[in-house]
């Protein structure tokens, strides 16, 4: 357990990518099994172990420990699972015998209900410290360590020297502690078979249109559809089994009983998943603030069903059948598609329109002003691409619509991490509103990307040398009419928001231009941005 | 004569009335005995100032000649008599020249640790337990919470990072007084022997550190000459904690934020801290150190000065000890 816990802890205060996923590799390749195995599904979120309640580890603790150093000791470190890691105290002569995680995780799940105190006290009494930490973590059922699955999927591959994909497709058909997986990723085995057929395939990826892109390319080549704000996914029922996969290869099918229970074809879609009205039905497609609504959610009620009811915009076709058909051309595999949806539920699926289109100055207009509100752009596509999984460039491409662009007042800076740990990187701005009669800033979003490396030396500076005051990492920078620094930010997309003081919140603000040219008192009111959800709103 | 009689705090600092002097004063004395060298604890502007010969060398480091009217040292184990009262140094093990100060009239004695710590320092004298009637204790990591792991597996962690990330900047945080000198002195017991690179306001320190006779190996200046090119990749470089959040780290290649410091036992300062290695080595007592050391020495009564007071005056309740804070302010937490 040991090992483990000491992976965690560097994982939980590692910001790169890269470092994380070199950390996961180097725990892969040295951990025994069966205990990477397991340290895999805890990180993935794949481990089922009966959880303990925190009520009970207290008790645990309180058993051994005056009430009131408890209380000096939570109060200080503010987190029960850590507290309790720390004040605990085996028993005097009792040895730290580090516990195998594999050996702990199989313990804990033969353990009946009667027993768990006390296989739980006699763990934490053989645990040093971090191990103690770590265990109380999974028994709580709390990981939170900012590593997804597909991070770790991502270590898989590269410990392995596989593609993500192949992870990505054995994925569901396999589990812990995925002792197979490790023996093909060690080169010691032959790759697993799968037991499951309705198992994830890696979606294709389209590149953003660049500069200059299009311009060698002949549109005769390519269709265009509809790039919908929903989310993408992919729909399996194969053997009688039924699935519905994030693009990531995550399971979603808990939330959308009623588009699996529609799914009566056999086969292996992709598309978007929306919700509101099918075009089959000639009802509204509805916003992306209503699809959350249903989403992150393992169970679904009925009267949230009926409320937001989802349907899926079906964009391709891997698998017609038992057959896998993505070797076909682009047009080949629609065909296929537009055959399955036609024989669907006209409620739960309909078929991504193709957008006519003869020139690329005539796309570049549609785009910009699509019919549609919940369309965030254009997808170009190969007519005789195969589907291929990952980001490959050339068969398909992204075109978005432009972003919203407004003009903000910087007023809170923060450090960043890392690379960036001694510069202020992370901006919050703001934009005027009258409050009680004031004409006053008001904070309406963050951003932390968007400039360059020497813009970001010019923002740095300006906070350092316009603090007005400093809440612990956050300075406030000076932010009045005739004083400040104006940026302009660039946002994918705004909602009504209950949560932000301000009722606006955005989409992937990132700040787009640093605007020196402009005083604050020229920046930007709350009322513009107000416009544009209505705007939005009401097409 | 009741300890009180003895010593009390004064809004200047702990004050002997019979001997008329201060303990570790936090404004300008006439007289004023110093525990160690930090700056909390040793400030300039005293008329005369009884210490180690250490303290007064450290504190002529950080304030120049004129950082008070007449030095005196004092050695280890030695008394004197000031108006009456004897007065002793005895080792802290807390940083080089640090000193427990042991006060006695009749048949009354009172020891004040300033900071002190048990474990074994490669780069000072360790404690040694004095019986007395009072024992003024420190208490900086005074909560159940505090079991600072063995420093040698934490120097390991980094020394792992660093085979783990070669291609980064090991850049370490840490106190110029004792923690630097501390971290490079486990580093090499550990058998790392390249270069280790020092910001400018740890030079002076570790150049006295070696003149004692403290092994610290080679130390060379993280600093750039003009036309010079060296982004210090895979090395291990020390400054004192805020030169992180400071233009000079910008020079390092990708660093990776470390911190040497018992705070970093709790995760959420580590990560508020934005560090991302945090190297769990404190020069103080954690809780198990303090309560056996009270344990050990048993006085009659238990002062506990900055920290956290109150949960060690409940452990002494739980014990059958008496004990009261003293609530002396002007005295810092450990690299905040």
């Amino acid at each position: 357990m040991r090992a483990f816990a000491e992976l965690l802890d560097r994982l939980v205060l590692s910001p790169q990518r890269n470092a994380k996923i070199r950390l996961l590799v180097d725990y892969f390749r040295t951990a025994p099994d069966p205990d990477r195995g397991y340290a895999l599904a805890a990180i993935a979120g794949t481990l089922s172990l009966n959880t303990v309640k925190p009520a009970m580890i207290r008790d645990l603790l309180l058993e051994r420990m005056d009430a009131v150093l408890f209380q000096y000791s939570y109060d200080y470190v503010g987190d029960l699972a850590e507290t309790v890691s720390l004040v605990w105290e085996p028993p005097a002569g009792s040895v730290h015998s580090d516990i195998p995680l594999g050996e702990a995780i199989e313990r804990l799940q033969k353990t009946g209900r009667a027993d768990v105190r006390s296989v739980v006290r006699d763990m934490l009494d053989h645990l040093d410290t971090s191990a103690r930490f770590a265990f109380l973590k999974l028994v709580t059922g709390g990981l939170r360590i900012g590593v997804s699955a597909k991070l770790a999927k991502q270590a898989l591959a590269d410990m392995g020297g596989k593609d993500v994909a192949e992870i990505e497709t054995l994925w569901h058909g396999l589990s812990p502690p995925y002792l197979p997986l490790f023996r093909w990723l060690s080169g010691e085995a032959e790759k697993p078979a799968l037991s499951t057929p309705a198992v994830f395939h890696s979606v294709m990826l389209a590149n953003p249109v660049g500069e200059g892109d299009l311009d060698a390319l002949d549109p005769r080549d390519f269709a265009a559809e509809w790039k919908w704000d929903g989310i993408r996914v992919q729909l399996a029922n194969i053997g009688g089994v039924r699935r519905l996969y994030s693009r990531s290869g995550d399971e979603i099918s808990g939330a959308f009983p009623d588009v699996l229970e529609a799914a009566d074809f056999t086969g292996v879609i992709d598309g978007e998943l929306l919700v509101g009205g099918t075009a089959r039905t000639n009802r509204a497609t509805r916003t992306f603030a209503d699809l959350q609504q249903r989403l992150n959610r393992k169970t679904v009620s009925s009267k949230l069903l009926e409320a937001y009811p989802a349907f899926i915009r079906a964009y391709d076709i891997l698998f017609s059948g038992e057959a896998d058909v993505r070797p076909q051309g682009f047009l080949e595999r629609r065909a296929m598609l537009a055959d399955l949806v036609e024989n669907a539920s006209p409620q739960h699926f309909d078929l991504s329109p193709l957008v006519p289109f003869s020139s690329w100055e005539e796309l570049d207009r549609l785009r910009a002003d699509p019919p549609d509100p919940v369309i965030e752009g254009i997808m170009l596509k190969r007519l005789d691409s195969p589907y291929t999984p990952g980001r490959v460039k050339g068969p398909w491409f992204k075109w978005k619509r432009a972003p919203f662009n407004i003009d903000a007042v910087l007023m809170y800076a923060q450090r960043g991490h890392g690379k960036r740990s001694s510069y202020y990187s992370d901006f919050t701005f703001g934009v005027w509103a009258a409050v009680d009669g004031t004409e006053t800033l008001v904070p309406v979003g963050k951003a932390y990307f968007g400039f360059t490396d020497a813009e970001l030396e010019i923002l740095d500076r300006f906070v350092r040398d316009n603090t007005t005051e400093r809440f612990g990492p956050v300075r406030a920078v000076r932010a009045e009419p005739d004083f400040g620094f104006v940026v302009e930010v660039a946002f994918e997309g705004i909602n009504r928001s209950t949560r932000h003081k301000s009722g606006v919140a955005m989409r992937f603000p990132r700040i787009a231009r640093l605007r020196q040219d402009k005083l604050p008192r020229d920046a930007d009111r709350l009322e513009t941005l107000q416009a544009m959800i209505e705007a939005r709103e009401n097409t | 004569m009741k300890p009180d009689a003895l010593l009390y705090p004064a809004p200047k600092g702990l004050y002997c009335p019979i001997g008329d002097f201060y303990i570790d004063p936090v404004h300008p004395v006439e007289r004023a005995l110093i525990t160690h060298g930090h700056s909390d604890h040793a400030r300039a502007g005293h008329g005369q100032v009884l210490a180690t010969r250490e303290t007064l060398d450290i504190m002529r480091i950080r304030y120049g000649d004129g950082f008070c009217g007449t030095g005196q040292a004092v050695e280890l184990g030695e008394r004197l008599t000031l108006n009456g009262v004897e007065v002793g140094f005895h080792p802290a093990g807390h940083v080089l020249g640090s000193a427990q100060i042991s006060v006695r009239t009749g048949g009354t004695r009172i020891v004040v640790s300033g900071d002190y710590k048990r474990r074994r320092d490669p780069t000072c004298a360790g404690f040694e337990p004095v019986a007395c009637d009072v024992f003024i204790t420190e208490a900086t990591f005074g909560l159940p919470v505090f079991h600072h792991p063995d420093d040698r597996a934490e120097t390991r962690k980094l020394l792992t990072s660093l085979a783990q990330f070669p291609e980064r900047t090991h850049v370490v945080g840490a106190y110029a007084l004792g923690k630097a000198q501390r971290v490079i002195a486990l580093l090499r017991e550990q058998g790392y022997h390249q270069p280790i690179f020092i910001h400018g306001a740890l030079q002076r320190l570790c150049d006295y550190y070696q003149s004692q006779g403290i092994g610290l190996g080679e130390l060379r200046p993280a600093t750039l000459a003009a036309d010079e090119k060296q982004d210090f990749r895979g090395t291990i470089v020390i400054g004192p904690p805020a030169a992180f959040a400071d233009r000079w780290s910008r020079r390092f290649a990708d660093p990776i934020a470390i911190f040497a410091s018992g705070w970093m036992l709790i995760r959420q300062r580590a990560k508020q801290r934005g560090v991302e290695l945090p190297i769990i080595i404190s020069d103080h007592c954690d809780w198990p150190e303090l309560t056996d050391t009270i344990t050990e020495i048993a006085p009659a009564e238990v002062w506990v000065t900055h920290g956290r007071e109150e949960a060690l005056v409940r452990w002494c309740e739980i014990k059958g000890i008496a004990a009261r804070p003293l609530h002396l302010v002007g005295y810092d937490d450990e690299g905040e």
